[in-house]
C-alpha cells in the first residue's frame, strides 16, 4: 500500500512509539490512583509527556498542558468552556467541522458568530478580523493549517491582532503540530488545541491542549480526579481542571515517545522531507490536462498536502480506483470541511486529498503521479 | 480504467453501522465491498456497501435479520 491519507492519520509511526506503547499495556497502572510503583509509572511517564509538549509548544509550564483525546475534544472544551451567551466569536471558512460545528452549537445558545470568507484558492484577508472586531468580542478561533487545501494561517499576525485587542486567541493545531515550529508565546496564543496522532506521531486517542496561564474555561466534563475527593466540585487547578476520569495513559507513552523522536530527528528537517515530496507530487500533477488543483501554491511554506479534481469525475470514484487499481490511500469527499469546498466550489464533487508523510519515498510519489495520469486520460472513463 | 457498472448501492446513518454490515457480510459470505459514497448518492463523506444489483434480496434479509438499518438501498453506476 502507498499510504498518503496522513492528513488523517499519520499511518506509519515510529518504532520507538510501537515499543513504548506495548510497553506501557505491560507495566501501567493508573496515574494519580495509588503511590505503588505501577501507577507512579504511569503519573512519571504522563508528567513527562507534559514537559515535552510544553518544551515543544513554549508553555510557561507543563501544568498548562491539558490532555484529552484529540483535537475534537480540546476544540469542544476550548470553545464551550470560553464562549457565553452574548460573546461574539470570529472565525474562518478554512475551519473543520471540530470547529464550526462547537460554534454553531453555541450560536444557538447566544453566542454571535462571524465567519471570515476565504477566496477561491482558500485565503483569507487578514484585513477582515480587525474590521469584525466588536465590543462583545471574546475569541478568534482559528485553524493553523486548512485540512483540505494544505493552506497555511499566519498565525502569529493573527496573534498579535488578538493581543492588541485583549481578545483569547484559541488555535486549531491538528494539521501542523508536530511538524511545524508552534511558539505559544511568540505568536500570542491563549488555547493551542492539537491531537496526537497526526503530525505528533502519536497513538489515535492521544490529544491535548495548552492553556494560557490565567485563562478561564469552563471544563466541560467532572468527575474522577484522583485528589480532593471529598470536595463537590471538580479541582480548579490546572491541568486537573480540565481532565476527568483516567486518562489515556498507554496511548500518551506512545505519545511521549513520538514526541522524543520528533525532537531527535527534528521537526525542520521532517517537514522538509515532507514538503519535497508534496512539491514534487505538485509539479508532477498540476499540468496534466483534465487535472484541477485546488489551494495556493505560491507560497513555500504549506501543509504536505494537495488536493485534486480529475475533470467532473466523482473523488469517491477517483479515490476508490486509486486503491484498487493502484493500491494508493487518498481521501475524497468533503474532509469535514464544509464552508472550505463551499469556496472552492466543490460540494457536489468532493475532492481528492493525497497528504504525505516523511516517511513516504519519492518512488511512490511517482507512482502516483503515474496513476493520475492515467486516470486522466479521457478514454479511460468508460460508462 | 474506471469502468461504470450498474450495482447496488447500500448506504448508513453512521460508520458503525457500515461497519457492522461488512462484518455481517463477512461472516454469512455475503458478496459485496465498502466503498466511499459516490456523489450521485450523497455529497459529503461516508462510507456504502457496493454490491452486484441482483444481491438486493439477499442483503435486505440479512440487514433486517441482523438489526442492521440502512440509510438508503439504491442503484447506481459505480
Amino acid at each position: 500500500m502507498i499510504y498518503l491519507d496522513n492528513a488523517a492519520t499519520t499511518m506509519r509511526k515510529p518504532e520507538v512509539v510501537i515499543q513504548a506503547v506495548t510497553d506501557a499495556l505491560c507495566t501501567m497502572g493508573n496515574a494519580g490512583r495509588g503511590g505503588h510503583d505501577a501507577a507512579l509509572d504511569a503519573s512519571r511517564i504522563i508528567y513527562d509527556t507534559r514537559e515535552r509538549l510544553a518544551q515543544l509548544f513554549h508553555a510557561e509550564s507543563p501544568k498548562q498542558i491539558v490532555f484529552s483525546m484529540n483535537s475534537t475534544e480540546s476544540l469542544n472544551i476550548a470553545i464551550k468552556g470560553i464562549l457565553q451567551a452574548g460573546d461574539h466569536a470570529i472565525t474562518t471558512a478554512l475551519e473543520h467541522n471540530s470547529v464550526l460545528r462547537p460554534l454553531y452549537e453555541m450560536e444557538e445558545k447566544g453566542a454571535e458568530l462571524t465567519i471570515l470568507p476565504s477566496d477561491l484558492q482558500g485565503r483569507i484577508d487578514y484585513a477582515d478580523f480587525e474590521k469584525n472586531i466588536k465590543k462583545n468580542t471574546k475569541a478568534i478561533i482559528c485553524t493553523h493549517g486548512s485540512n483540505l487545501t494544505g493552506n497555511l494561517v499566519d498565525i502569529k499576525r493573527i496573534g498579535e491582532i488578538a493581543k492588541k485587542h485583549g481578545i483569547l486567541f484559541v488555535v486549531d493545531a491538528s494539521q501542523t503540530a508536530g511538524v511545524f515550529p508552534i511558539d505559544v508565546q511568540e505568536m500570542h496564543i491563549d488555547v493551542l488545541c492539537f491531537t496526537g496522532h497526526k503530525g505528533l506521531l502519536g497513538p489515535q486517542g492521544t490529544g491535548g491542549m495548552y492553556v494560557r496561564e490565567g485563562v478561564v474555561v469552563k471544563p466541560l466534563l467532572s468527575g474522577g480526579s484522583g485528589v480532593q475527593t471529598y470536595s463537590k466540585t471538580h479541582p480548579a487547578q490546572m491541568p486537573t481542571a480540565l481532565e476527568a476520569g483516567t486518562l489515556n495513559a498507554h496511548g500518551l507513552a506512545g505519545l511521549r515517545a513520538a514526541v522524543g523522536y520528533l525532537q531527535e530527528m527534528g521537526i525542520d528537517a521532517i517537514r522538509k522531507k515532507e514538503q519535497d515530496l508534496m512539491w514534487h507530487f505538485y509539479e508532477g500533477v498540476k499540468e496534466i490536462p483534465g487535472v484541477t488543483v485546488y489551494g495556493d501554491f505560491s507560497t513555500k511554506e504549506r501543509c504536505a498536502i494537495v488536493t485534486l479534481n480529475i475533470r467532473d469525475y466523482d473523488s469517491s470514484e477517483v479515490s476508490d480506483a486509486l486503491a484498487m487499481h493502484y493500491g494508493i490511500s487518498t481521501r475524497p469527499g468533503a474532509h469535514c470541511a464544509p464552508l472550505m469546498h463551499q469556496a472552492l466550489g466543490t460540494v457536489e464533487q468532493g475532492a481528492v486529498r493525497f497528504s504525505f508523510s516523511h516517511f513516504d519515498t519519492m518512488e511512490e510519489v511517482d507512482t502516483a503521479i503515474a496513476a493520475i495520469r492515467e486516470l486522466a486520460e479521457p478514454e479511460d472513463m468508460e460508462e | 480504467m474506471i469502468k461504470k457498472e450498474r450495482k447496488l448501492v447500500i448506504t448508513f446513518h453512521t460508520t458503525t453501522e457500515a461497519m457492522a454490515m461488512e462484518k455481517t457480510c463477512k461472516e454469512t459470505g455475503a458478496e459485496g465491498r465498502l466503498i466511499p459514497v459516490p456523489r450521485v448518492i450523497s455529497a459529503g463523506c461516508g462510507l456504502a456497501w457496493c454490491a452486484k444489483p441482483e444481491s438486493r434480496t439477499a442483503l435486505e434479509e440479512l440487514m433486517g435479520q441482523h438489526g442492521i438499518t440502512p440509510q438508503g438501498v439504491q442503484e447506481c453506476l459505480v
